[in-house]
């Protein structure tokens, strides 16, 4: 079906959607045309994948209206996106890697040739999606899992392409790539534009928006800000437009300028495969706070500290001892303690109860025999110190609620009294009130001395919470910013619109 | 505790009503109580076919019988628990019951160093199974698979085909004799004694710091050992105790019966399914040492049934195939809710 030369390839009204009651993304509109690259930008949390995973068939959209060259669809699910047209290449790709480029192409509707796949027909059909897209570095017949990923991205495109994509939907598509495969990304979302297809490019990092997109939505909060050309927009803008909000919680109170103690931990060129040689020192009685975008390498940086991905140069000094931590349990009996982000997946045993998540951690470096009930009556205190709400602390903790299962965890540390916290997301997923209480727990740890980290990648509560503030990008520590800084300084950090020397630090 | 913590009233959340306790009482998966009443149910049955099945003797008889099951089942409780299976426990049985007639070869003097060497064996098979299942990361089904095959092929090898030698008359005392003159019960069997040591360590344990670490361990390795703790050390643990309570049940095994390649013959499956039956959750981190011996118990006193009404022993595979279905699904189902 030729594109509708003169309305939109597809186009979104006034699309809504909510989950339990949470307004994850309000009257949102976007029109994508043919030819065209479209960027869709903000900040985590900003409503971009839910409005993907609406125009790929994955969410209901609980108001609105989407259009395809003019005429009214619904997506009940993504193999109706992908009849309709709808292609959606994930970060994470949906390959066979022992399957043949050609098996992943075709994979589910083989052409068959008297009840038997016609391998043929199949690879001859590869090679020409291949070809028509400038490729000619991969052969329908090599195996998926011996290609590089910039190549099975390339498949992805092109297994979107086998069924007629007229949209194309990309999702970071630079995240998972070495920095000279990104040209070769360009190259090939200029062909795709030349041919036609409208790609909704969703992306943190300015620089592409600005080198491919011509046009540019920036969501926030789940609501659309701004739509405009790429022409008219700077990174400045874009980032006013991405951040700019009111600070609507308040935040306990800083430590005083200057308070702040001896280093506890310092890092002096420590780096690994994820991470650039970096120094950082982090004081007793502070909150340093850890910006930066998704996979900038907040989390590894606090995994390596942690001993969970160490590091593999460089040198760690603990209250000025080298230290060498190559597990968890050294880092716990180091006296270093990690909150997680995934909670669920790598904080809890949810089978267990209150009691015996709180007391793992002494159980597990500190076994005894004796002197169990006294040490289990401290953890009993501690639980009640910060306000665990639950029907009993022999409850299963699978039962409680968020911000309560994060208060456990929290006990958890402090029975070890720890000298350095890391926090990653330390209130994600987490109401409201819980939140100001466990912002109220880490200053309180850092004033009896701790040595307090802690990543977000909510501004404000990065903002609110740190004494300083260090960026990350790509690996790297992007630029420091004292406290109080604004979102716009860090967002711009993080993706790169200003260089650390643009920023007074 | 505060009033605060205590309350299920308050600011709290409420707790979804029938969702609480878990683990230890209700009826939850883990719980113990279903196997208790089954149990029971089980027990007045064979009661009434075999009126004479509670005389103290008749009775410590057949908790005499059960012994071996039990202690089968603790062992294999501590593997399941921690996520993890022993599928080795019934060819190291057989391994152990044909090693101890070759090396003891009728001679008394042999007997005890002969018994502590199947301990360390226990254990050295454990070892081994703990050790390629943590540190090369086979995945224990197929660990224990493979060691089940290992110790088959090296006793048939070792023995050239046919078990030789003799268990002296003290070895097979354990299994058949007891305490003489005690009051009311009469023989107090040395297998019931065993049992009742091995119960009492067993429980101990789960009580103790290692028992909540392993219930963590098969609940959520990933968060364990962000915590601090030695996963792999904690599950190897696990196939250690397997091991010895395999090396024990076949002590006992040795005096019941001759000795025979059959003598281990499906006992994995047997114990694995008593685990079950006592409310254990597959794939680890929830049930009670309690709950699985009181399956083996349970499934025991089934077997006994079976066998006063008639049935066949074939049949009685099958029971067992049906009753490790029911429980895992009935599991699954309660979990889900």
């Amino acid at each position: 079906m030729p594109p509708d030369s003169d309305g939109p390839l597809l186009r979104m009204r006034g699309v809504g959607k909510a989950f339990f009651g949470v307004r994850v993304l309000d009257d949102v509109d976007l029109d994508l045309h043919s030819g065209q690259v479209h960027a869709l930008v903000g900040e985590n949390g900003a409503g971009k994948s839910t409005l993907m995973k609406i125009a790929s068939g994955v969410y209901q959209p609980d108001a609105g209206t989407l259009e395809l060259a003019g005429q009214p669809v619904t997506l009940p699910d993504p193999r109706a996106a992908q009849a309709a047209g709808i292609g959606i290449i994930h970060q994470e790709f949906n390959l066979l890697p022992e399957r043949t480029v050609a098996e992943n192409v075709f994979l589910g509707r083989e052409p068959m040739r008297r009840g038997l796949v016609d391998r043929r027909a199949m690879h001859a059909r590869t090679a020409e999606l291949l070809a028509g897209i400038g490729e000619d570095a991969i052969t329908p017949q090599a195996r998926v899992g011996r290609l590089s990923v910039a190549q099975q991205q390339v498949v992805e495109i092109v297994k979107a392409l086998a069924l007629d994509a007229r949209v194309l939907i990309m999702d970071e598509p630079t995240a998972s790539l070495a920095e000279h495969e990104v040209e070769l990304l360009y190259q090939l979302v200029r062909r795709l534009q030349q041919r036609g297809i409208g790609i909704l490019y969703v992306s943190h990092r300015l620089t592409e928006v600005f080198d491919l997109s011509g046009r540019i939505t920036v969501l926030k909060d789940g609501r659309r800000v701004t739509t405009l050309d790429t022409a008219e927009a700077t990174a400045d803008t874009l980032v006013r437009h991405m951040v700019g909000r009111e600070l609507s919680h308040y935040y306990p109170e800083r430590a005083a300028p200057g308070s702040a103690g001896a280093a506890r931990l310092t890092l002096s060129a420590a780096g690994n495969g994820r991470l650039h040689p970096v120094d950082l020192e982090l004081r007793a009685g502070e909150v340093l706070g850890v910006g930066g975008l998704q996979g900038s390498g907040r989390s590894a940086l606090a995994r390596a500290v942690f001993g969970i991905d160490g590091f593999r140069t460089g040198r760690v000094l603990l209250d000025g001892e080298p230290v060498r931590v190559r597990s968890p349990r050294q880092a716990v009996r180091a006296g270093i303690a990690y909150v997680t982000e995934d909670r669920k997946g790598e904080g809890l045993a949810l089978s267990q109860s209150v009691l015996d998540n709180a007391l793992l951690a002494q159980r597990a470096v500190r076994p005894r025999w004796f002197g169990r009930a006294a040490r289990t009556t401290t953890v009993r205190e501690l639980l009640d110190a910060v306000e665990v709400h639950a029907a009993g602390t022999e409850q299963e903790i699978r039962y409680l609620s968020g911000g309560n299962q994060q208060k456990v965890v929290l006990a958890r540390w402090l029975a070890m009294t720890p000298r350095v916290l890391l926090f990653d997301e330390p209130t994600r997923g987490i109401d409201v009130g819980a939140k100001a209480a466990i912002h109220d727990l880490i200053r309180r740890l850092a004033a009896d001395g701790a040595a307090v980290l802690m990543i977000s990648s909510e501004l404000p509560e990065l903002i609110g919470m740190s004494d300083r503030i260090v960026v990350m990008r790509d690996g790297a520590i992007a630029g420091e910013l004292p406290a109080g800084a604004s979102e716009e300084a860090v967002m711009g950090l993080a993706t790169g619109a200003a260089t650390s020397t643009e920023v007074p630090a | 505790m505060s009033t605060d913590v205590a309350s299920p009233t308050g600011s709290a959340p409420a707790v979804p009503a029938g969702l609480g306790g878990g683990g230890r009482g209700g009826w939850g998966a883990g719980s113990i109580r279903p196997v208790l009443i089954i149990l029971v149910l089980l027990l007045i049955a064979v009661g009434i076919r075999q009126p004479d099945f509670y005389d103290p003797p008749v009775l410590l008889a057949f908790l005499k019988r059960a012994a071996p099951l039990i202690i089968l089942a603790a062992g294999q409780y501590f593997v399941i628990v921690a996520g993890d299976f022993d599928l080795s426990v019934g060819s190291l049985v057989t391994a152990e019951v044909v090693i101890a007639a070759r090396l003891i070869d009728g001679d008394p003097a042999a007997t005890w160093p002969v018994v502590a060497l199947l301990l360390a064996f226990g254990l050295l098979v454990g070892l081994v199974n703990g050790v390629v299942t943590t540190l090369l990361q086979v995945p224990s089904f197929i660990t224990t698979l493979g060691m089940y095959l290992v110790l088959v092929g090296a006793v048939y090898t070792w023995t050239g085909g046919s078990p030789r030698g003799a268990l002296s008359e003290e070895f097979r005392m354990l299994g058949r004799r007891g305490v003489d003159g005690v009051p009311v019960l009469g023989q107090l069997p040395y297998a019931v004694l065993v049992l009742a040591g091995v119960a009492v360590l067993a429980v101990l344990a789960m009580r103790a710091d290692f028992g909540k670490v392993l219930l963590a361990v098969g609940d959520n390795p990933r968060a364990a050992r962000l915590t601090g703790v030695r996963t792999a050390r904690v599950r190897t643990i696990a196939f250690l105790v397997s091991g010895a309570c395999a090396a024990v049940a076949a002590i006992l095994l040795g005096g019941f019966g001759g000795v025979s390649f059959q003598v281990g013959a499906g006992l994995e499956f047997t114990a694995i399914t008593a685990v079950v039956l006592g409310g254990v959750v597959l794939g680890g981190g929830r049930g009670s040492v309690a709950g699985a011996m009181l399956g083996a118990l349970t499934l025991q006193t089934l077997l006994t049934l079976l066998n006063l009404l008639g049935v066949s022993g074939a049949l009685s595979s099958a029971v067992q195939g049906l009753i490790i279905l029911a429980a895992v699904a009935v599991g699954t189902l309660r979990r889900r809710t």
